[in-house]
């Protein structure tokens, strides 16, 4: 589903180099130490869906960090993972004004009707929780594949399902 | 004559898109080609898509309007404002719209938020402009006077902050602006960005003629795609004209989606490329913040109040409002709610008239029954609390909080004690880690309500939960592990009945 590259260090220093630059142009000395990391790992994770095993030794040497470091700031964030998601990716909002318009009752659905839990997959679909959107007036709200939806009930979540199911692997 | 339709988020949500491309079509098709308009969104939500179309005598309102009814739109007349069951009328007319004090959000929905010359046709950099023939003292002054307070969560009063960092030596000085908008409910800050992008950076240049600031980070949370997109545009749109350059220039930063990343000093770590952990203050930011160096960090929302009360002098903005609670918030109505949407409205109004006269009661028709005031660690509220109004002070007296004004409606159907326990789980999941309390106590709060929710000796677990809550407000270093208890007791306080085995549903 995700037009993601296939891993290549090359582009992967590449990416590494324009925010390290980026960075410091605008930091100056400030700039010199972790602070392209964030903007890093997201290059890499958007351009390689994931953030592969080989990207920490590489992200590791240009800012002058211990694989360690990286790993700890990895880790700490919802957002970076490193494996490839199967499939679409949807996240369904688990917060309070979701939850006043019925969301656990979607995820309880995904659950027993499709045998979806938060954090894991199948082939055609990977659940995760998120925790709002700013969609929070037209719950439940979700983002599949990136895109934000309103009103994302049993329905939708079948709908969705039938959608990926009855598309060519 | 054009025709407005949304591009924010939340009109994309429900098919904006869609709808204005199947206008365009038929426009086309008949021969009678309008510009169409991306704006911001109105703010009512539920008539989204909502399509906006001008007349001679003001933009007249269609929505919510799917592909499906374009035809019948075109058919009969509504270029030229004519009757259809979807028309609403005139925009400004409509009570939702009639009934706010829309100073920050001005201008969202009424203009094209990518265009620097419509920002500067509506008024755009007369703040600026003021700001700049004011000395710093006055300048600041004017921030003081205005009563400005964080609309972040902790309401504390901008000029002084700005004043502390004016005041801080160092060769360097950041302005830094918290887009994390972590909070449900909430959706102003992503609201502002979207329909309005130009005001922020405005704010943000006054921040820094304010304490001698060169640069300025916009730290957002990755779940806002659109919103950082807009950002990325105006923000080359204002390097390009001029206003952004080397003596004030703007960076834009991608959160993690980590919740605890709204926090002040966790948000610095995060720009500095570490794990957000809190810091421990003092120092304050002020004084030692982004790279060790005097920084404002400032919510998204009092950054976009600032052009207003240079514009029109911090006095005028101190004439809205009541008690210390000065000038406007824009309050969102969210979750269980008819009518939900962005309110901008003078503080003073209560909680009843905004989720009842403008809110419509429940979506769901049946009886409102709680409601979360101030995102994930503000309080529940019975329905007998709702004539509070919305006040920094009346809402504390209360046992709650205003935050960042998300206002959460719940109908009967909802389980306080699950509520309760949603509290300490998200707490679980968000927490730094750094305090005991927060990491270790969280988890055990919600272990011990599922022992209460099976009967398993409720008094004295619930007497747990009250303790362990009491240790979490008082040992935690920020408020993530302070104020988790404030949803937990209120839902306790108040809905007792909800808490022992759980009833069968
Ligand atoms: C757990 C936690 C999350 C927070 N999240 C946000 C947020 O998303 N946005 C925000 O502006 N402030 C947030 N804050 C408050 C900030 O720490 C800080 O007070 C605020 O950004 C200061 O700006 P203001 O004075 O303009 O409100 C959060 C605080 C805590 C403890
Ligand atoms: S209260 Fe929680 S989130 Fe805040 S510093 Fe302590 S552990 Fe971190
Ligand atoms: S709570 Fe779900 S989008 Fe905000």
């Amino acid at each position: 589903m995700s037009a993601a590259a296939p891993w290549n260090i090359r582009l992967a220093g590449e990416l590494i180099a324009a925010e390290i630059d980026a960075a410091r142009a605008f930091y100056g000395d400030d700039g010199e130490g972790a602070t392209a990391l964030l903007p890093i790992l997201h290059a890499l994770q958007r351009t390689f869906g994931h953030l592969p095993a080989d990207a920490l030794p590489l992200i590791a040497e240009r800012l002058n960090l211990s694989r360690a470091d990286v790993r700890g700031v990895l880790s700490f964030y919802h957002d970076f993972h490193d494996a490839m998601p199967g499939g679409c990716v949807l996240k369904l909002c688990r917060a309070e004004a979701c939850q006043a318009l019925g969301s656990e009752r979607v995820a309880e659905h995904l659950e027993v009707a499709h045998g979806l839990r938060p954090g894991t997959g199948t082939r055609e679909l990977t659940l995760q929780n998120v925790y709002c959107l700013g969609n929070c007036a037209l719950g439940p709200a979700a983002l599949v594949d990136n895109e934000l939806h309103a009103g994302f009930d049993e329905q939708a979540a079948d709908a969705l399902l039938a959608r990926l199911r009855g598309a060519p692997a | 004559m054009r025709i407005f339709i949304s591009r924010d988020a939340a009109a994309l949500s429900v098919g904006a898109e869609k709808t204005a491309q199947a206008i365009a079509e038929q426009a086309q098709a008949l021969g009678l080609e309008r510009t169409i308009v991306r704006n911001g969104t109105r703010g009512m939500l539920w008539l989204e898509p909502l399509v906006e179309v001008e007349t001679p005598s003001g933009r007249v309102a269609y929505g919510p309007v799917t592909p499906d009814d374009v035809a019948s739109l075109f058919a009969s007349g509504f270029l030229d404002g004519a009757a259809h069951p979807l028309c609403h009328g005139f925009t400004e007319q409509m009570p939702w719209m009639a009934r706010q004090q829309r100073l920050s959000f001005a201008r969202v929905g009424l203009i094209d938020p990518l265009s620097f010359d419509d920002y500067v046709g509506h008024g755009g950099f007369a703040g600026l402009t003021r700001a700049r023939t004011l000395t710093r003292a006055a300048l600041l002054q004017e921030i003081i006077d205005s009563g400005l307070r964080g609309r972040g969560g902790a309401g504390f009063p901008t000029g002084i902050k700005w004043r502390t960092v004016a005041l801080a030596e160092g060769p360097r000085k950041y302005i830094v602006c918290n887009a994390d908008e972590g909070d449900s409910g909430t959706f102003a800050d992503r609201m502002l960005i979207e329909g309005d992008p130009f005001a922020l950076l405005e704010g943000m240049l006054i921040a820094g003629l304010a304490v001698g600031a060169s640069r300025g980070v916009i730290y957002i949370r990755s779940e806002y795609p659109q919103a950082i997109a807009t950002l990325h545009h105006v923000i080359a749109t204002a390097r390009h004209r001029g206003v952004l350059s080397d003596a004030f220039d703007i960076d834009v930063r991608v959160g993690g989606g980590a919740y605890i990343c709204g926090e002040e000093t966790s948000l610095l770590e995060s720009i500095e490329g570490r794990r957000g952990q809190v810091r421990a203050k003092p120092p304050l930011p002020a004084h030692h913040g982004l790279f060790g160096r005097p920084t404002v960090v400032n919510n998204v929302l009092s950054l976009a109040a600032v052009p207003w009360i240079l514009a029109n002098g911090g006095k005028a903005y101190a004439d809205f409002g009541i008690g210390r609670s000065r000038g406007s918030m824009p309050v969102q109505l969210a979750g269980n709610i008819r009518r939900g949407g962005l309110f901008e409205c003078a503080f003073g109004i209560t909680l009843r008239e905004l989720i009842f006269d403008l809110g419509g009661g429940t979506c769901s028709g049946r009886p409102v029954r709680a409601v979360q005031v101030g995102g994930p660690l503000g309080a529940y509220f019975p329905e007998s609390l709702l004539d509070t109004p919305l006040d920094y002070e009346a809402l504390a007296a209360a046992g709650g909080l205003l935050g960042h004004a998300g206002i959460v409606v719940f109908d009967d159907s909802v389980d306080m004690a699950k509520q309760a326990r949603f509290a300490f789980e998200f707490c679980a999941i968000e927490s730094c880690g750094k305090c005991t309390p927060c990491r270790i106590g969280s988890t055990r709060g919600a272990e011990t309500l599922d022992k209460v929710a099976r009967g398993i000796e409720p008094e004295r677990n619930l007497e747990l939960v009250k303790d362990l809550c009491t240790v979490m407000t008082d040992a935690s270093l920020c408020a993530l592990g302070g104020l988790t208890p404030l949803p937990v007791l209120s839902a306790i306080t108040h809905f007792r009945e909800d808490f022992g085995p759980r009833r069968a549903l």
